[in-house]
Formats: structure tokens, sequence, C-alpha cells
């Protein structure tokens, strides 16, 4: 019979879970926090209970369709009714439950605990990617998919982190209560971790708080688990979990970078090296909807070739990037684009695809902000 | 089909007419009952707080406060966050002042909505005034400085000890 | 089902002056009648719902981008899921109550035949919107079936003809539950009190409850998100005060009694042909009847397990585990009921018994998986993953579909005049069965490893299982051709099946010849 090969197969692979091969796994990854340990444990007595219970009344019911078989003669015995048997199949469920129950109530309310953390993060969800803001430190900056897209459209051979890479990783010190506070900008999106057992709804408008320790130092990768429009496979998330020393000075790095970002807002670039800065800037935020092409896809997301915005005066240009165009799916890049970026990457627009508008220097979008 | 069956079936048509007409209204009944629940575990309260009178300051504790501000929505305005973080202890006045600055030429009309972290400390977060109980008013390229006046409830979970006040600003007209 | 073909079922030798044709058709009242154009509706869309889903498949069957792009492919899931919930699963157990409810309570017909008619020719109407609006610019939703704001509030226009739609199959739903539950309170035959209804007709009375109780919530709802899109309202976005969570709540206070109203007409099913094969009455006929209706209560107070990573207060999250797990109870005791009545019984396994046994072990599993997804901190890893679409298709497709695969084969002699041909039925079951499983239950493991529901390209690490379930899928699509080539077949000619074809099947519609006459029971037959 079909099921009784499902079955069989089903134990046969669960048998094997716990020695998770590199190519096929059957299991949770490896939990490297306390409640990703709490719910591997929990989904493995689940699972053993289930698999008792199916084992016995499938038995039976093989047992039965195998033996009563009117082929053999067996005859119809035409009971229907027994309050005792039916008695005991009402309550023993009952007892089993009230038993699962037990353990995984006490683990709802370690995941719920989110007091006396030793640092905060605000990670906010945009259409496609994450924002991370240190809150004790000041250090905010964006994460991307990092997979180009040659790779996603087949023209490349797909790399050993195929979507699950970005360019710039969260970065957190090992064994610290790390608390998470998630919003979103535009749409629900959903922050989630599995080897760190978090996952959060970022909802737009208000904020929710979630939290882990990370047992051991390492990369953990994770994805977006809310439907959140046609990137939301493109928007991964990585954790670098590193030991507190090694935080410290990834850091102190990532401070005076920005620092020297924030002072070089007023310098006049180079065209090539403006065009440069902007087809990366372009790949990394805007080419989901407006393709690498500038063409757009008609009827959702506008074309830029030939686009009269792109063409036009660069105030308006800039003032799009900036501002977005509230009701649809583009964003306002103000918060999340510095100076140089934005004039790099409305450059770029400007002189791609046969478009042929004067590029743009980071003053005149200062000057604009103001 | 006898008059006597038609007229019973009128009647049962008639009855689970209304009942789906009365699910109907029930659908729209749970958005205020949806606030009222939001009321009662004080997710979402918006509106000034009676504060207990007998209120006594708790010095034996101080609760970490944050404040945030959520800024995704263009360059057209700018909320901030009171800068640094507060430990007040429960019970105590504490007035902090966001600013609201209107970056653009237009004038600018809209609301500031709440929310906290985490959602069970809503409901000890009581405010006396704040910003979002109304609608703001700004002129072009106005600054507005706002108060909010708040007391952390002494029955504040003692397993509460940082809570998060965020704020995200909604110009009116644009969604 | 071809339409023309299944004209020949009911070719209306005891009735004088009935209009031929297309215009029979499209003003019928008769509920052998509509039952047939409910079925063949049903039939068009799971084909069509089925194509997109072997296109789905076929984009996953590799990572990287090779057919359909992601905005396409978010339509197709979206379609998918509708297609299959609104347009296949329902309109095919309401075509099953349409034939037959009157022939198992001895009615004559149902309680209100024009509104029958009606019903009925509003599905097509929707079905036309849903689909239609893929040919619009923007394509069709791309927002899940659910219909999340804020991304339901971003799309373009497809998203109000697709609220339109649900809003007429809703008021389709809500007419044809009307009709149900009046037929079956008023109709019956005299003797047939309520404790002696076959299982098929209480279950359908329980689900037609349902469908009056949520399906005007669902209304309201989606007309709630109509008037954010469209005239500036503020229930679900924070910017007017509004909340995005309580579309949610709202959404499945609707949605999880609709998934009992996918699966207690199936349960039914199984309660009428398992007892047939195995020759002995059904087993705790009264317990069946309260765990039916213990878990439509149930059903509305649960909504909050499709919703535990929002952030919940604890004690909401704490609510909906137990209720949820107290589901299990009930479900329990409907499967032990199944087993107890095959135990020390006569059994033959006849292609609708094969598809019952596989229902009952199948659908247990989408049970368990149902479970495990109970427990809040297990959910946090696995909702919104493969885990969870691996248990709803275990629940949906092993689960209703099989047993509307019992139904039909059980049935069709009944509605044809002709037996089944067996073998090609046995065919049809061992290829879906088989194909089914490595279909679904490969993605079990694709959740737990970590892959997240509703994503066109995929990590490598995925690349294995993926490939296993798109070659399962193939298979189970293409087997589907059986099932129509044996309906054809049923429908065109065969074996005469006599009053009734099987040695241990009771209930009035028995008594009748097949296929029966066009008034099924003009007067009221006596029970003993």
């Amino acid at each position: 019979m079909t099921c009784a090969r499902a079955c069989a197969v089903a134990v046969a692979l669960f048998a094997l879970s716990d020695r998770s091969g590199a190519e096929y796994r059957f299991n949770l990854p490896a939990p490297q926090s306390s409640v990703a340990h709490t719910a591997y444990d929990l989904h493995i007595i689940v699972l053993w209970v289930c698999l008792a219970i199916f084992a016995l009344v499938f038995g039976a019911m093989f047992y039965s369709l195998l033996r009563h078989r009117k082929s053999l003669g067996h005859a119809a015995h035409p009971f229907h009714e027994s309050t005792t048997v039916e008695v005991i199949w009402t309550t023993v469920p009952f007892l089993i439950l009230v038993g699962l129950a037990w353990p995984a109530t006490k683990a709802v309310l370690a995941q719920k605990d989110t007091g006396n953390p030793d640092l905060t993060i605000k990670i906010t969800g945009h259409q496609w990617k994450w924002e991370y803001e240190y809150l004790q430190e000041g250090v905010r900056f964006l994460s991307v998919l990092a997979t180009p897209s040659e790779q996603i459209g087949d023209r490349m051979e797909k790399g050993e982190h195929y979507l699950l890479e970005v360019d710039e990783p969260l970065v957190v010190p090992v064994g610290r209560k790390v608390r998470l506070l998630l919003t979103a900008a535009d749409v629900i999106h959903s922050w989630w971790v599995p080897a760190l057992g978090v996952k959060q709804d970022a909802i737009p408008g208000f904020i929710r708080d979630t939290w882990f320790r990370a047992d051991a130092p390492g990369t953990y990768r994770g994805q977006c688990a809310e439907l959140c429009g046609r990137g939301h496979a493109f928007m991964p998330i990585v954790v670098e979990v590193k030991p507190e020393a090694e935080y410290r000075a990834w850091l102190a790095a990532r401070k005076s970078d920005q620092a020297a970002k924030a002072a070089e807002s007023g310098r006049a670039f180079a065209p090539a090296e403006l065009l440069a800065l902007g087809e990366k800037i372009f790949t990394a935020n805007c080419a989901a909807c407006h393709q690498a092409n500038g063409r757009g896809i008609p009827g959702l997301f506008p074309a830029l070739a030939g686009s009269a915005i792109v063409n036009g005066p660069p105030q308006a240009h800039v003032g799009r990037v900036l501002q977005g165009k509230p009701g649809t799916a583009m964003p306002a890049f103000a918060a999340q684009l510095d100076d140089a970026e934005i004039a790099a990457v409305v450059s770029y627009e400007r002189q791609s695809w046969g478009n042929h508008a004067e590029p743009v220097q980071p003053a005149l979008v200062k000057n604009q902000r103001q | 089909m006898n008059a006597d069956l038609g007229q019973a079936n009128a009647i049962v048509m008639r009855r689970l007419l209304l009942l789906a007409a009365a699910m109907f209204g029930f659908g729209f009944a749970l958005v205020p009952l949806y606030s009222i629940f939001c009321d009662i575990t004080g997710l979402n309260r918006d509106e000034a707080q009676v504060l207990a009178r007998n209120t006594q300051v708790d010095r034996s504790r101080s609760v970490q406060v944050q404040m945030l501000s959520n800024s995704e929505n263009g360059d057209r305005w700018r909320l901030l966050a009171p800068t640094g973080a507060i430990a007040p202890h429960p019970g105590e006045l504490v007035e902090i002042e966001y600013e609201l600055d209107n970056l653009s030429d237009r004038p600018l009309v809209g609301r500031a909505v709440p929310s906290y972290a985490p959602a069970r400390a809503a409901a000890y977060f009581k405010k006396i005034e704040c910003f979002c109980f109304r609608e703001q008013r700004l002129a072009p390229h106005e600054k507005l400085r706002m108060p909010v006046l708040f007391v952390l409830d002494n029955r504040l979970p003692a397993d509460i000890g940082v809570v998060t006040l965020s704020y995200t600003f909604y110009a009116k007209g644009e969604s | 089902m071809a339409i023309d073909g299944s004209s020949a079922i009911l070719e209306p030798a005891h009735h004088g002056a009935l209009p031929g044709g297309t215009w029979r058709w499209l003003t019928t009242t008769n509920h052998k009648d509509i039952g047939t154009l409910y079925l063949c509706f049903a039939a068009v869309m799971f084909l069509t719902g089925g194509l997109m889903a072997m296109t789905i498949r076929a984009e996953l069957f590799q990572p990287g981008l090779q057919f359909v792009q992601p905005e396409l492919f978010n339509q197709l899931t979206t379609l998918h899921g509708l297609i299959m919930i609104f347009g296949v699963i329902m309109p095919t157990f309401t075509g099953f109550a349409n034939w037959q409810i009157p022939l198992m309570i001895g009615a004559p017909d149902m309680a209100f035949p024009r509104m029958n008619n009606w019903s009925f020719w509003l599905l097509p109407v929707a079905a036309a919107l849903l689909i239609g609006s893929m040919f619009l610019p923007g394509g069709a939703v791309a927002g899940g079936w659910t219909l999340y704001p804020p991304l339901s509030i971003q799309g373009g226009i497809s998203y109000d003809m697709t609220i339109f739609a649900l809003h007429i199959m809703g008021a389709s739903s809500i007419m044809g539950a009307i009709n149900i539950i009046t037929t079956i309170l008023n109709m019956r035959a005299p003797g047939m009190t309520p404790m002696r209804m076959p299982m098929f007709v209480w279950t359908w009375l329980i689900t037609a409850f349902l469908l009056i109780a949520v399906m005007p919530v669902l209304a309201g709802t989606i007309t709630m998100l109509l008037t954010d899109r469209n005239f500036g309202t503020h229930f679900f976005s924070a910017a007017g005060g509004g909340d995005p969570v309580m579309f949610q709540h709202l959404f499945w206070f609707f949605g999880h009694p609709e998934v009992y109203i996918l699966i207690l007409p199936a349960f039914g099913i199984v309660s009428t042909v398992i007892p047939t094969f195995a020759r002995k009455p059904l087993f705790g006929y009264r317990s069946m009847v309260y765990a039916t209706a213990s878990i439509a209560i149930l059903s509305f107070i649960v909504w909050g397990h499709h919703m535990f990573t929002v952030g919940m207060p604890v004690a909401a999250q704490l609510f909906f585990m137990y209720a949820t797990m107290l589901i299990a109870v009930p479900t329990g005791v409907k499967v032990f009921n199944w087993v107890a009545t095959m135990w020390r019984g006569s059994l033959t396994f006849e292609t609708a018994m094969l598809f019952a046994v596989a229902f009952v072990c199948l659908f247990t599993i989408g049970g368990f998986s149902g479970l495990v997804l109970a427990m809040v901190p297990v959910d946090t890893q696995l909702q919104d993953t493969y885990y969870v679409v691996a248990h709803f298709h275990y629940v949906l497709v092993t689960g209703a579909l099989f047993a509307i695969y019992a139904g039909l084969y059980y049935w069709l002699p009944k509605w044809t005049g002709h037996r089944v041909d067996e073998n090609w039925g046995r065919w049809h079951f061992w290829l879906s069965a088989v194909s089914v499983n490595v279909l679904f239950f490969p993605m079990h493991f694709l959740g737990l490893a970590g892959m997240p529901r509703r994503i066109p390209d995929y990590a490598l690490q995925f690349a294995d299982f993926n490939r296993i379930a798109s070659i399962g899928g193939f298979v189970f699509g293409a087997s589907q051709i059986l099932l129509l080539i044996v309906i054809v077949k049923c429908v065109r000619g065969g074996e005469p099946a006599g009053n009734c074809p099987y040695e241990g099947a009771v209930g009035l519609e028995w008594t009748l010849s097949s296929p029966p006459p066009y008034h099924s029971f003009a007067t009221p037959p006596e029970l003993e």
C-alpha cells in the first residue's frame, strides 16, 4: 500500500535525520541559541509522539486491510458502538496533548522574555532590503542581496551561498543577549534566522521586539519569511556572530567609516567615479523593479530608458529618488542613501540605456535636502 | 411543492439571511472590538491617561526608556527622537521632547502613531501629554518641538528592564 | 467532464417539455443539472489551477529563474490558491451536495430551485473576473491568497477585481448554504430523524452553517480593504490609526472555519464510502456527529495560530496554542472511528475505497503536521515555510481532493447509470497516491531546512528536494488525465449499474434507478 510505503520512507528518513548529511537535510538546522534549542527539542518530542500514534493506529488499520478482506473469506462483524472504547480514545489523546502543552508553554514564556538585553538593534524591513541600526552605538547601515543578477538569470555559475549572501551582514557579539526591535517602512516583512530560532514579523507603523543569544561564533543565514512583493526571495539575512573583541573592532571600523563618508559628502566626484558607484547602487536598490536594462516591467514598474523625469531637469529626478512616489512601490531613498550615493545613482540613470542627460554632483543633492 | 412547505422554507431562509447579515455586521463590529481589546492590553493607546492619585515613586529600581522615531517617509519631514536613553524610576513624572521638522515648501499636516516594545509594557506607559494625541500642523520649513509627559506605572512587571517608545509620523493625504 | 458529455447523463426521459441545449443549462432549476454544472465548472477550474501549479513546479525545478519572472510567479501562487479553494474544492462539494442531498434524504429537489440556479451561475462570472485580471496591465493579484495589506494596498486594479470576485463567490456560497440547510431541515422524508441522516448530510449541514457564519465576515473584511484602497479609509493602515495586523485577525476569523468548510464534507464522503466497502455500519455514528460539530465550534477560536509570528501577547499565543491542540481530540475520534469501521469488516478495494483509505492515512499526516505547527516555539521556526505548504497540501490534496475522488468513483455509477472502469481507476489511484507523496512529503524537509514559501528562486541547499517534489508534481498532474478518461468513459457507457452497484451500500439514493429520474422522489419514500 502506498501509505505503508510513504510511512516507511518517512520513518527511514527521520531515522537518518540526526546524521544530517551535507546533501540532504531532514531536520531543523543545528540550533545556535537557547530559543532555537527548545524549538528543536520540542519538535523532536512532538514528532516521536506523532510517529508512535501513527504506527499504532495505522498498524491496526493495515492489519485490518490485510486480514479482514472479503477475498480471504472474512465475514463482516456488524458492531458499531462501544462507549468504553470511545471514551478511552477521547481521553487518552487529551492527556497526551496536556503532556505536550506543558513544555511548549515553558518555551513560549522563555521566548517572550526580552528583558535585560546587552545590546539593542533596530531592524527595519524595506522592499527589498534590511536596515540595521545599533541603538547605543549610532551605527546604521543597509544590508542588500550580494548575489549577482547573472547568477539568478542562469548566465553565470551559482556561488556557494547563492541568494543567502549580503553586502553588509549584521554583526553581533557571541554570548550576549541581543534584543531586536522590528518595524517596516512599506509592507510587512519577517526577519528569520533559523539557526538562532528567531522569526518576527516587521510591521509598518509598529515596533515588535524579540531576542536571541548566540551560542557560538559563526555565520548564520536566513531569509524574509513574509511575502513582500516581487523581491521577497531576494532579501536574505546574514548574521555574523563574532567574539567580543572582534565585534568591538568591527564596531570601531564601522564608526570611522561612517564619519569619513559624512566628511566627504560635499566633495566633487569625477564622472567615471560617479558612474561606477552609481551602477553598484542601482543594482542593489533599483534593478529589482526598473530592471538592469532600465526598461522596467510594463504595467508594473516604469522604464527609465527614455523616461521624461530621468532626461529632464536634475532637481526633479533627484527629488523623485529622495522622496519616492507615495502610493506606489517607489520608496523614498532620502534616509537610506547618502548624498554621494544618490548623486551617483541619478548620474548613472541619466547616462545609461540611451539617456544623455548631464550627471549630478553630491553638492546638488545636499542642497536639495535642505 | 405544497404551500405549507414553501412557507416553512421561506421562514428558514429569512432566518438564515438574518444570520448572514448579522455576521456581515459582526465583521465590522470586530474593528471596534479590536480597539477595545487593544485598549485593555494597552496596545496602540493614543489618548491621555488619568494619572493614579497615589502615585508613588519606586526608587528601588529604574527602567531604561529608549526613544525612537521612524523617518523612512522621505525628505518632506523629519521626526527626531531625543538623543540618548533615560532611566526614570517607575512612578516618576518624565518629560521628553521630540522634534518635527517640515523640510518642504508646503505646509505639513499629519499625526504621529506611537508603538511600544515589549508590547505588554504599553499598559503601564501612562502618557499625560503627547503630541500623538492630536494632529500637528506645520508651516513650510517650520520646526516644532513637541513634549511627551509620561509616568511609568509602578506596577510595571519587574522583569521589564527596558521599554522602547517609538513614533512614526504620517502626513495626511499620503498613504 | 465535458458539458456535452454530461448532458447525456441526464437525458430527461421522464420529463415533457424541457428546453434543450444551452438554454436548458442556463435556466435549469433541477438539482441534478445544477450539481452537474458545479462539477463541470470545478473540473475546468481544476485544470486551470493545476496548470498554474505545474508552472510553479517547473520554475522551482532548479535554482535560478527559468520560466517565469518573480511577479508572474507571485500571481500564479496567488491565483492557484484562490482558484483551488474557491473554484475547485468548494464548488465540487456543492455539486456533490446538489446531487446527493435530495437523493439521500428523500426530497424531490432542493428547497429553492431558482436560487440554486443563481448560486451556480454567479460562479463563472466571478471566475472570469479573477482570471481575466491576469490579462490587464500589471497582471493579476500577486499578494498571496490571504491578501495581506499593506502589500495588497500597493497593487493595481486586479486587486479590486479579485475583491469583487470574492464578493460574488461569497454570495454564491451563502445562497448555496441557505438552500442546503433549508432542504435538510424541511424536506427530509418522513421517518428520517436527524440522527438517522447519512453522515454526508450531517457534515454538509454543519458546513453550511459555517459558510453562513464566516463568508459574510470575509465579505466585510475585503470591503474594508476595498475602501482602504480606493476611498481613503484607514482600517488597516497605521497612518490613520488602523492596524495591518487587524486584517489578519479578521481574515483568519473567516479563514480558519473556511479550512473546515473545505474538509468537513470530505469527512462525510469518507464516512459514507468506508462502511460500504467494509460491509459494516459506520462505527460511532453519534460520536462522529458530535466530533464534527465540536470541530466546527472550535474552528472559531483558533484563528490566531496563523499569526504566531506577528508578535501577539503571550496570553493570546498560549490560548490559541491550547485551542488548536484541542482540535486534535475530535479529529482523532474521527480517524479512530474510520479505522474501527474497517476493523473486522469484509473489505474489498474498489477505487472509491482505495481513495478513502488513502485519505484516512494521508489526511492524518496532515493532521499531525498541524499538531507540530500548533506548538508556538516550533511554529516560530516553521511559519511561512514549505513545512506549512506541505501541511495544508496534505490536508487539502490528500485530504479534501482524495475524498472528492472517492466520492466521484462512488457516486458516478448512480449519476451516469454505468459502472466505473475499475482498471483505469486503479491506475489513477496508484499513480496519484504515489506521486502525491513524492510531491508533498519532501516539502516537510524543505521547510525544516529553512525554505520560505512563496519564493520563485531558492538557495542551492534546497535544490534536491525541490527537484524531487517537481517530478512528483508532474507525475501527479499527468495522472489526473486518467481521471478525465475514467469519467468520460463512464458517462459514455459501460456495464449498467442497476439501482445499486455495491453490495454493502445503504441509503435512499440506492433505491432509485441509476441515473435517477429527473425528479427524484415525487412521493416521499417510506423509511422502516
